[in-house]
C-alpha cells in the first residue's frame, strides 16, 4: 500500500462551508485536505465602477470603496478558512485566492483527486434550481470527481 | 470664431476634461484639467465673459450645497451612524439573506435620498459587505444593491444626488413639490431594482446564514439622527416660507461640526476635505464648458430630437435621450447640456430629464467612453474583471426602471 494520501479539495464559501467541511471529516478521513476560499473580485470591480461614477469627487483612491471591499474581502476570507480549519480538527493547507471563483476552483482542482463543495442554488427546489450558477460551471468543468453536498439548515 | 469651430473645440475641451476627471493621471484633481479648460472657451471666444460669470454665478450656491451634504454624510459617519445602520439590519435579517437584502435595500435608499448618492457609494458600501460577511451571508448581491440604489434611489430630494440639485435649481419647483412630484417615481424604481436583484441574486439569497453574535451590538448615534431628522425638516420648513433650503443644510452641518469639534472627533482640516473643494471647482469649470458646447449648437440639436409637451411618450422620449447621453459622457455634464432646452418647457420635462440622468449610469456608471479609459487603467493595474453581470444586470434594471419611474411621474403630474 502507498504512503501517497491522496488530496481532497474543499470549496470554502459563505455559508454553505460548514456542510462541505462536514462531508470532508466523513467521506475523506484519511486524505491531505485543502480549503479553498476564492474572494469575488466582481464585488470590489462594482464597487471601483460606482465610485469612478462619482468622478472621484476630488478625492485620491484612498477613498474608493473598491479598495476598502478588496482589503475586506481578504479579511473576510482568512475568518472563513480559520473557522472551517477548526470544524475540520485536523491539520490541513489553506489557500485564499481571488478571481471569478468557478474560474479558480477549477484552476485549483488540477491538482486534486476529489472536490468537496455545496449547493449553492435554492434548497427548497429540487431539480436545476439547487444549483447555482457557479456551482453548475464547477460541477460541468471539475477535472476530478465531485463530491456535491446538500447546505446545512439553518 | 465661427460657431461650428467653437463647437467642435468645446465638445473637445469636455472630452478631454471627462477623460482626464476619469483617468485622474499621476492622481492629478480633476479641476487641473477643468479650470484651463474653463479659461480656454472664454479666451476662445466660444463662451462670453459675461455668460460664464452667469453659469458660475447660477452653479455657486448649488455647489455650496452639495459640499454642506457631503460634510454632513461625513459627520454622520464619524458618529458612527452607518455602522448603527448596518448593525440594525443585520439584527432585522434573523439569518435570513432574503431579509437582508430587504434591509439593506431599506437603508440605502434612506441614506441616498437623505445624504446623496456618495454617502452611499463611498460609506455605505463597505459597511454592508461587512455587515454581510458577519452574519454569513455571500455578500455580493448586497453590494450591488448598495451600488444600484445608489443611482435609482437618488430621484427623491434635491440633495440626493448633484444632477437633482442643479435640475432643481432650474425648475423653479420648491423643495416640498419636488419630493412630492419624485415621491412614486423614486418607490417605482426602487420597486423594480428589488424585483430583480431577487431574481437574479436568488442562488445567492437561498442558502441561508446566521444571526450576529450579541456582544456586537453597536449604540445609535441619537443626538446626530436627532440633528438629520431636523435638518430634513428644515428644508421643508425653509422651502415653504421663501428661504434658501441650502441655509438648512448649512446649519445642521455646522451644528454635528461644532459637537464633533468640541469633542475632537474630527478637525477642520478634515471636514475641509470633506467638502471636496476641488471638485466643487471642477463642477463650476465644467458648467463653462458645457456652457460652450450647449450655445454653440447642442441646444439646436436636442431640441430638434426632442418632442414638446408633457405626454406621456414625450416624457419617455426625454428620459430615453438624458439616460442615453449620460451614458455616452456622465450625466453631470448630461444634465448641465439638457437642463437649458428641457427647463422652459416646465417641470414635467426637466424632471423627466433627471430620471434618465439618475436611471442610466446603472448601465455604464461613468459614461462608455470614460468607462472605456476606466478599463485601460483597471488593465494596466494587471486586473481586469468581466463586465459581463454587470452588464447584463444593467440592462435588465435600466430600461424598467426608467419606464416605470416615467409613468409615474407622469402620473403624478395628472393628479
Amino acid at each position: 500500500m502507498s504512503d501517497v494520501k491522496t488530496t481532497a479539495l474543499v470549496w470554502i464559501s459563505p455559508s454553505t462551508w460548514p456542510a462541505c467541511v462536514d462531508a470532508a471529516r466523513e467521506r475523506a478521513p484519511d486524505d491531505h485536505v485543502v480549503l479553498l476560499h476564492v474572494g469575488d473580485d466582481r464585488i470590489a470591480a462594482e464597487a471601483h465602477r460606482a465610485y469612478a461614477g462619482l468622478l472621484g469627487r476630488g478625492h485620491g483612491p484612498e477613498r474608493d470603496p473598491g479598495s476598502r471591499l478588496e482589503a475586506l474581502s481578504g479579511v473576510a476570507g482568512a475568518d472563513l478558512l480559520e473557522k472551517a480549519a477548526h470544524r475540520l480538527g485536523r491539520p490541513c493547507e489553506l489557500l485564499d485566492r481571488h478571481g471569478r471563483p468557478q474560474e479558480e476552483v477549477i484552476r485549483a482542482a488540477a491538482d486534486a483527486d476529489l472536490l468537496i463543495c455545496a449547493r449553492d442554488g435554492d434548497p427548497e427546489r429540487p431539480g436545476p434550481h439547487s444549483l447555482g450558477p457557479e456551482s453548475r460551471f464547477v460541477v460541468d468543468h471539475a477535472p476530478c470527481p465531485v463530491l456535491l453536498v446538500w447546505p446545512h439548515r439553518t | 470664431m465661427n460657431s461650428l469651430a467653437a463647437e467642435i473645440v468645446s465638445v473637445g475641451l469636455l472630452l478631454g476634461v471627462l477623460a482626464f476627471a476619469v483617468a485622474r493621471p499621476r492622481g492629478l484633481p480633476e479641476a487641473v484639467a477643468a479650470i484651463p479648460a474653463a479659461g480656454l472657451v472664454v479666451v476662445l471666444g466660444a463662451v462670453s465673459p459675461a455668460d460664464a460669470w452667469e453659469q458660475t454665478h447660477t452653479l455657486l450656491p448649488v455647489v455650496g450645497f452639495l459640499a454642506a451634504i457631503l460634510v454632513l454624510a461625513q459627520l454622520c459617519d464619524d458618529d458612527g451612524l452607518f455602522d448603527a445602520a448596518g448593525d440594525l439590519v443585520a439584527r432585522f435579517c434573523g439569518g435570513r439573506p432574503v431579509r437582508l437584502l430587504g434591509g439593506v435595500f431599506g437603508v440605502a435608499a434612506v441614506t441616498t435620498a437623505v445624504l446623496s448618492l456618495d454617502a452611499t457609494v463611498v460609506l455605505l458600501t463597505p459597511v454592508v459587505f461587512v455587515t454581510a460577511s458577519r452574519v454569513g451571508a455571500h455578500p455580493r448581491p448586497h453590494v450591488y444593491a448598495c451600488t444600484h440604489l445608489a443611482n435609482s434611489a437618488s430621484l427623491l430630494l434635491p440633495v440626493s444626488n448633484l444632477t437633482n440639485l442643479l435640475a432643481f435649481t432650474a425648475s423653479g419647483l420648491t423643495f416640498t413639490r419636488f419630493a412630492v412630484l419624485m415621491a412614486l417615481p423614486w418607490l417605482a424604481a426602487i420597486a423594480v431594482e428589488y424585483v430583480v436583484l431577487r431574481r437574479f441574486f436568488a442562488a445567492d439569497l437561498a442558502v441561508g446564514a446566521h444571526p450576529p453574535k450579541e456582544a456586537e451590538q453597536r449604540t445609535v448615534p441619537t443626538f446626530t439622527l436627532v440633528v438629520l431628522g431636523l435638518t430634513l425638516l428644515a428644508f421643508a420648513v425653509t422651502s415653504l416660507i421663501g428661504i434658501e433650503p441650502l441655509w438648512a443644510a448649512f446649519a445642521g452641518t455646522a451644528v454635528l461640526a461644532a459637537r464633533a469639534l468640541r469633542r475632537r472627533r474630527t478637525t477642520l482640516p478634515a471636514l475641509w476635505r470633506a467638502a471636496s473643494p476641488l471638485f466643487c471647482l471642477f463642477v463650476l469649470a465644467l458648467g463653462i464648458v458645457v456652457k460652450a458646447v450647449v450655445d454653440n449648437g447642442l441646444d439646436t440639436g436636442i431640441s430638434r430630437i426632442l418632442p414638446g409637451g408633457e405626454s406621456l411618450t414625450t416624457l419617455l422620449a426625454i428620459a430615453a435621450v438624458a439616460a442615453l447621453l449620460a451614458n455616452l459622457i456622465n450625466n453631470l455634464p448630461a444634465i448641465l447640456a439638457l437642463l437649458p432646452v428641457v427647463a422652459p418647457a416646465g417641470p414635467g420635462p426637466v424632471l423627466a430629464a433627471l430620471i434618465g440622468v439618475n436611471l442610466g449610469p446603472n448601465l455604464t456608471y461613468v459614461g462608455s467612453l470614460a468607462t472605456l479609459l476606466w478599463r485601460r487603467v483597471l488593465h494596466e493595474h494587471d486586473s481586469a474583471p468581466s463586465l459581463g453581470q454587470f452588464t447584463r444586470l444593467g440592462l435588465l434594471t435600466v430600461p424598467a426602471t426608467l419606464i416605470a419611474s416615467t409613468v409615474a411621474l407622469w402620473g403624478t403630474l395628472q393628479l
